[in-house]
């Protein structure tokens, strides 16, 4: 009894799917689109979580030791500091390693040469630079430095470009949370104009619907073909818009990269394609199915 | 079988459809609702389905009682009793066969049953031809003997035909009638209600008047005279 009736809710679904071609035709394509909005959301959260934290990463601080610090001494600091939770990473760099450094981008000017022929000595200093894990965290770091009162310290730079680094953390916190109120604001208006298509598509039924009533029909014996309508309009949505990713973001790909170069976004699609693909399918089957759902109740009350 | 206890349904003060109804119809009668159009027949046809609920009274159908009915269950009375509305109700995405084979299969009739049922019902208002024509594509008089093959093919206890010749020629009309009469004559309670003074004058049926929501004569093998 249950298959049968299983059997025919299903046939009806498709029968009326394919009957109201014009309605079915416009509900996927707002689906299309709202599944769309939602898509590029992902695509834009990903491409900005990269820039942002590429910025990040930029953003470090570094001790300074006094030329007379060896490099034991440095090196149970830096164990030191890497206990600290709020720490990504340290790197060392000897007064040598320093000089090096600071030659090599130097190369091409005669006058910084000439006058560190002139010194003789490295005027360097040893440094340790240290990354943390979020920028809002350095300053926190540089206390516990200055509060630990190392006599081999020189200076810790956090001090001197405070200002700096504690308004790109702003910054960062600012577009990160912006940007999800965003993302969140732009997904609720898609679902809303998808919602509000169902429940149109509906309402043009709603006679339809009382009839199958007063003829003596069971709610859910009504409520089926709908709710196997709702499916059918998300799984199509859903192949169409991922049929419409596959070439975009092929083609955006190596325009991006010459913007982004740390983020391949073709590649970023396939790696997260199944993922991509359920919340494509989930999303417009469930917005299907619950706007049909809710479209129908009032309707069912007779 | 179908009893109206002191049934009023008042819209609004100004719309009195039915005043202190009592209507008691017993198992396998036939009878005519008649009275000029907006006496009250319909509401009371809708009422028996519950397509309204009335204001006040009580409506029992079988000892069960309709006023009193779980929304859920509704399709059991429904089901019970075969409707030919007035302006048909025909289900517009579906077509003639799909709009008689849909009732049974709302009721879980098996498949077989409905291949053999509905076609026997089509060809039984003379529709066999038009089976997969959709209403749109139907004369009135054909949409009202697919909604009367409905009505039929569930083989209800009681049917309610509301003004079912309405959109008939007189000679569809007479073999409709006849059909009713033969189908009462099966076991299955008709109440029709209807403005054809011939074809209630012919029968010899119980006839009950209504004017303005009241039941102002009730006669076994009574005329429809007045008007």
């Amino acid at each position: 009894m249950f298959l049968t009736h299983l059997q025919r809710i299903t046939k009806s679904g498709l029968l009326s799917y394919k009957r109201n071609g014009w309605l079915s035709t416009a509900t996927v394509l707002v689906m299309v689109l709202m599944l769309f909005v939602i898509g590029n959301l992902i695509f834009m959260g990903a491409l900005a979580g990269v820039i942002l934290s590429s910025f990040e990463s930029k953003v470090d601080i570094s001790v300074y030791f006094l030329p007379d610090a060896n490099e034991h001494t440095i090196t149970s600091i830096k164990n030191e500091i890497e206990t600290l939770p709020d720490v990504r990473d340290i790197t060392y760099i000897s007064r040598d390693r320093a000089l090096e450094l600071f030659r090599e981008r130097h190369k091409g000017n005669q006058l910084i040469s000439a006058a560190l022929e002139e010194i003789g000595d490295n005027p360097l200093q040893a440094s340790l630079n240290i990354r943390a894990k979020d920028p809002s965290r350095y300053a926190a770091i540089s206390e516990f430095l200055l509060h630990k009162n190392y006599k081999e310290i020189d200076k810790i730079n956090y001090f001197e470009n405070q200002q700096v680094i504690e308004r790109m953390g702003a910054i960062f916190r600012a577009v990160r949370g912006s940007g999800m109120f965003l993302a969140f604001f732009l997904a609720f208006i898609a679902i809303l104009v998808t919602f509000n298509t169902i429940r149109l598509a509906i309402y043009t039924m709603r006679e339809e619907i009382g009839i199958m009533r007063l003829v003596g029909a069971t709610k859910w014996f009504i409520r089926g073909p709908f709710i196997v309508s709702g499916v059918l309009y998300g799984v199509t949505a859903a192949l169409i818009t991922l049929m419409l990713f596959f070439p975009l973001i092929w083609l955006a790909s190596p325009r991006l990269a010459v913007l982004v170069p740390e983020f391949d976004i073709f590649r970023y699609f396939l790696q997260n394609l199944v993922l991509f693909s359920l919340l494509m399918f989930g999303g417009g089957i469930s917005i299907g199915v619950i706007s049909s759902l809710i479209a129908i109740r009032r309707y069912l009350r007779v | 079988m179908i009893f109206f206890d002191n049934v009023s349904k008042i819209y609004n003060h100004h719309s009195v459809a039915l005043k202190n109804v009592t209507l008691k119809v017993d198992p396998k009668d036939f009878i005519f609702l008649v009275g000029s159009s907006g006496a009250g027949k319909t509401t009371l046809l809708k009422l028996l389905i519950r397509e309204e609920q009335p204001t006040d009274g009580k409506i029992f159908l079988d000892g069960v009682e309709v006023t009193n009915t779980d929304v859920n269950d509704l399709h059991m009375i429904r089901r019970r009793v075969g409707t030919v509305f007035q302006d048909y109700k025909l289900l517009p995405t579906k077509t003639a066969y799909e709009n008689i084979s849909f009732v049974m299969e709302a009721a879980g009739r098996a498949d077989a049953e409905i291949e053999e049922d509905v076609p026997e019902v089509l060809e039984l208002v003379g529709l066999s031809d038009k089976r997969d024509n959709f209403p749109h594509q139907l004369s009135g008089g054909e949409k009202q003997r697919v909604a009367i093959a409905r009505a039929l093919v569930n083989r209800p206890d009681v049917i309610l035909a509301d003004e079912p010749t309405g959109d008939l020629d007189p000679i569809n009309t007479l073999e409709i009638i006849k059909l009713l009469q033969k189908i009462n004559e099966l076991g299955t309670t008709i109440v029709l209600s209807t403005h054809n003074k011939e074809i209630v004058n012919s029968s010899d049926k119980r006839v009950v008047l209504l004017d303005k929501g009241e039941i102002i004569s009730d006669k076994e093998k009574g005329k429809y005279l007045l008007i």
